[in-house]
Order: C-alpha cells, then sequence, then structure tokens
C-alpha cells in the first residue's frame, strides 16, 4: 500500500501541466508525450505520446531524439501466438485525418543508453522528426514505474 | 461446493457426464493460445528450483494449496513488463483483501541481470504481493519448459533484449491449470477469471 500512497503524493506535487498541453505542428497536434521513472541508468526507457493529424495528407514519425537518451529508437510491441517481441520501426505512419498513439503494448521510442536517471515528476524534451511536417520539441513527463498512461485530467478524444 | 453440485445433477448420469466434458473442452478451449500446441502442466507435476526475490528457494510444490498467478518477464524490459506489472497491480487492487490468499509470481527470463536482489528493487514498485524469482538459466529453462512458454534472447548491437510469453498463467489452488490472461486483454475479462479461481478455492 505504501507505494501507491507514494505514487500518489508525488503525483499531486509534481506538475504534469505542460507535457498535457498540446504542441501544434502544421496540421499535426501532439499531446500526452509520457514516460515511466526508471531505477539508475541502465535500462532502457520507452516514450509514448498521442500524434493527431487533422490535415489531408499523410506524414510519418521518421525518428526521436533527446538529451536523455543516447540512442533513441522507434519499435513497436508485436504478440504473436502469446510471444511479445519488439521490433524495429522504420517509421510510424500518421495518416491524414487520424489518430496515432504510442502507448503501452504498440509503438513506442525506445530510450536506449540513458544518460540521466528518469524521475517521477519531472519531465525532458523529446523532438519528434516527422517526414512531411518537420521536427518539433515537446515536453515529455515522467510518471510512475506502474503508470499506464500520461496521466492527464482533461484527456482528449 | 460447485464439485458437489456437478454430483447432484450427476444423479442423471450420462447427461452430467456430457456436461462435464462439455465444460471441460469450454475451459480448454478458453485457455489456450493461439498457436501454443500443449497446456502448462499442473503445478504438481512441475519441478523445478528457483530463488525469490527475497534470497529464499522456492519451489513449485509449496504452491499447492492457493491459487497461483505466474508471468515471464525481465527487468530490462521497457514496454509490456511493466504494463503487465501494473496491470496486475490494478487486478490485486481490485481484489483487495481476497488476493492475499494467492501467489503471484513473475518468473525473470534474464537471470543473467536480474539477481534477486535486482527484482526486489525492481519490485517495491509494484503491488507487494507479485514474488519474484529467478536461479540458473538451466532452472529457468525447466521452468519456461513445464508451463509451454517460450523465451528467446535477442542480440541488439552491444545489448540484448528478450522475446517472451506474455500472458498471465492462471492456476486452481489444486495446482490445475486454469487459463490464460493474454496480452491486451480487457480487465472486464480478466477480472472474474481470477475471482473464479478464488471462489472455487474458499
Ligand atoms: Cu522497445
Amino acid at each position: 500500500m505504501k507505494y501507491l500512497l507514494t505514487a500518489l503524493l508525488l503525483s499531486l506535487s509534481a506538475t504534469p501541466v505542460l507535457a498535457c498541453e498540446t504542441v501544434q505542428l502544421g496540421s499535426l497536434e501532439i499531446s500526452e508525450a509520457w514516460s515511466r521513472a526508471s531505477i539508475g541508468m541502465a535500462r532502457p526507457g520507452a516514450f509514448y505520446v498521442t500524434i493527431r493529424n487533422i490535415g489531408a495528407t499523410d506524414d510519418a514519425l521518421a525518428g526521436i531524439a533527446t538529451p536523455v537518451s543516447g540512442k533513441p529508437m522507434l519499435h513497436e510491441t508485436v504478440v504473436k501466438d502469446g510471444v511479445a517481441s519488439m521490433p524495429h520501426a522504420p517509421a510510424i505512419p500518421v495518416p491524414a485525418d487520424s489518430t496515432v498513439q504510442l502507448e503501452p503494448g504498440g509503438y513506442h521510442g525506445m530510450l536506449m543508453g540513458l544518460t540521466q536517471v528518469l524521475k517521477e515528476g519531472e519531465t525532458f524534451p523529446v523532438t519528434l522528426t516527422f517526414r512531411d511536417a518537420g521536427d518539433v520539441t515537446v515536453p515529455v513527463a515522467i510518471r510512475g514505474m506502474g503508470a499506464k498512461d500520461a496521466g492527464c485530467v482533461d484527456k482528449k478524444d | 461446493m460447485r464439485r458437489r453440485t456437478l454430483l447432484v445433477i450427476g444423479a442423471s448420469g450420462v447427461g452430467a457426464l456430457a456436461f462435464t466434458l462439455g465444460l471441460g473442452w469450454w475451459q480448454n478451449r478458453d485457455s489456450l493460445q493461439p498457436g501454443s500446441a500443449l497446456l502448462p502442466l499442473p503445478i504438481g507435476k512441475m519441478s523445478f528450483t528457483l530463488t525469490n526475490h527475497r534470497g529464499v528457494t522456492v519451489t513449485p510444490s509449496e504452491w499447492i494449496g492457493r491459487p497461483t498467478m505466474v508471468f515471464f518477464g525481465f527487468t530490462w524490459c521497457p514496454d509490456v513488463c511493466p504494463t503487465t506489472l501494473s496491470d496486475i497491480s490494478l487486478w490485486l487492487q481490485d481484489l483487495g483483501p481476497d488476493a492475499d490468499r494467492m501467489n503471484i509470481f513473475l518468473v525473470s527470463v534474464d537471470p543473467e541481470r536480474d539477481t534477486p536482489q535486482v527484482l526486489a528493487d525492481y519490485l517495491s514498485n509494484f503491488d507487494p504481493r507479485i514474488t519474484g524469482l529467478t536461479g540458473s538459466l538451466a532452472e529457468i529453462k525447466r521452468a519456461v519448459e513445464v508451463f509451454r512458454a517460450t523465451f528467446e534472447k535477442v542480440p541488439r548491437e552491444d545489448d540484448y533484449t528478450i522475446d517472451h510469453t506474455a500472458g498471465v498463467f492462471l492456476f486452481r489452488a489444486d495446482g490445475r491449470f486454469g487459463g490464460i490472461i493474454d496480452y491486451h486483454e480487457d480487465r472486464r475479462v480478466a477480472l472474474p477469471k481470477i475471482q473464479r479461481l478464488l471462489k472455487a478455492a474458499s
């Protein structure tokens, strides 16, 4: 029970507000960027985000960069015949008029070679590179290790 | 209790037998993962020796008498494992004190890095009723095999990751296999599966 209380207290005192704001890049709306707290720096982290394409043309997320990872990559968790694997995703399609989520058990940014400990309640920047729309940097909320989403209160759609 | 009810109905003989067989068939079909040809052995027929995250030796025969939940993972796993652990933590929260009457194990498929101490640090972030198990690679392989699960080390540049069976295995208090909660399975489906085991054991 203690870990729950701690998580609750931390989430009350933290300020994930910034990371819950939507950042606009052309016809792309990027929101709910989050990651989980890390134990030390040896393990890879994961990065999740919601990308909404309100435009009429397709785009694709081609890569990510962040000062907290020496080797960030795009991955997709695939469960086939009950076995989970995590192949590299060369790009993540962001079709016209649709919403794509990097979320637990699906597409994610894999943050290998962490350069700092990810502490719950803090934020770090991630630059998303889109094939057509170009680059945009968003603040990423670091949530508890047991988190399953960005924890934004006024969640859209 | 439930068995007695079945026996009473069983007074009509053949009809009840057909019913029981039908039930068995349904449960097996429900629990089978697509592509997996075999069911896990009952716990009573399992044989392996692992160490828990408190450094205590564990054998499956000790699990009999309580419903058991087992899943495979590793602490370097960034996506599937923390998600499964938080799913389980949420189920346990929903089950409340009832879940105190269960065995809940995470079996590491990365004994190289997951020592008991590493597991202890990692699991302190989740429900304390989850026990981590690790051991020699040979014993981990024996455990994975009797669950009819799989794992495979996948080299990745100067590092590695591990593909592994992602579902949560359920066993009845008497050790018989009680189904699998697949990864991504909705909690409205997952919770009743666990509650059924607990009810049968009470
Ligand atoms: Cu990954």
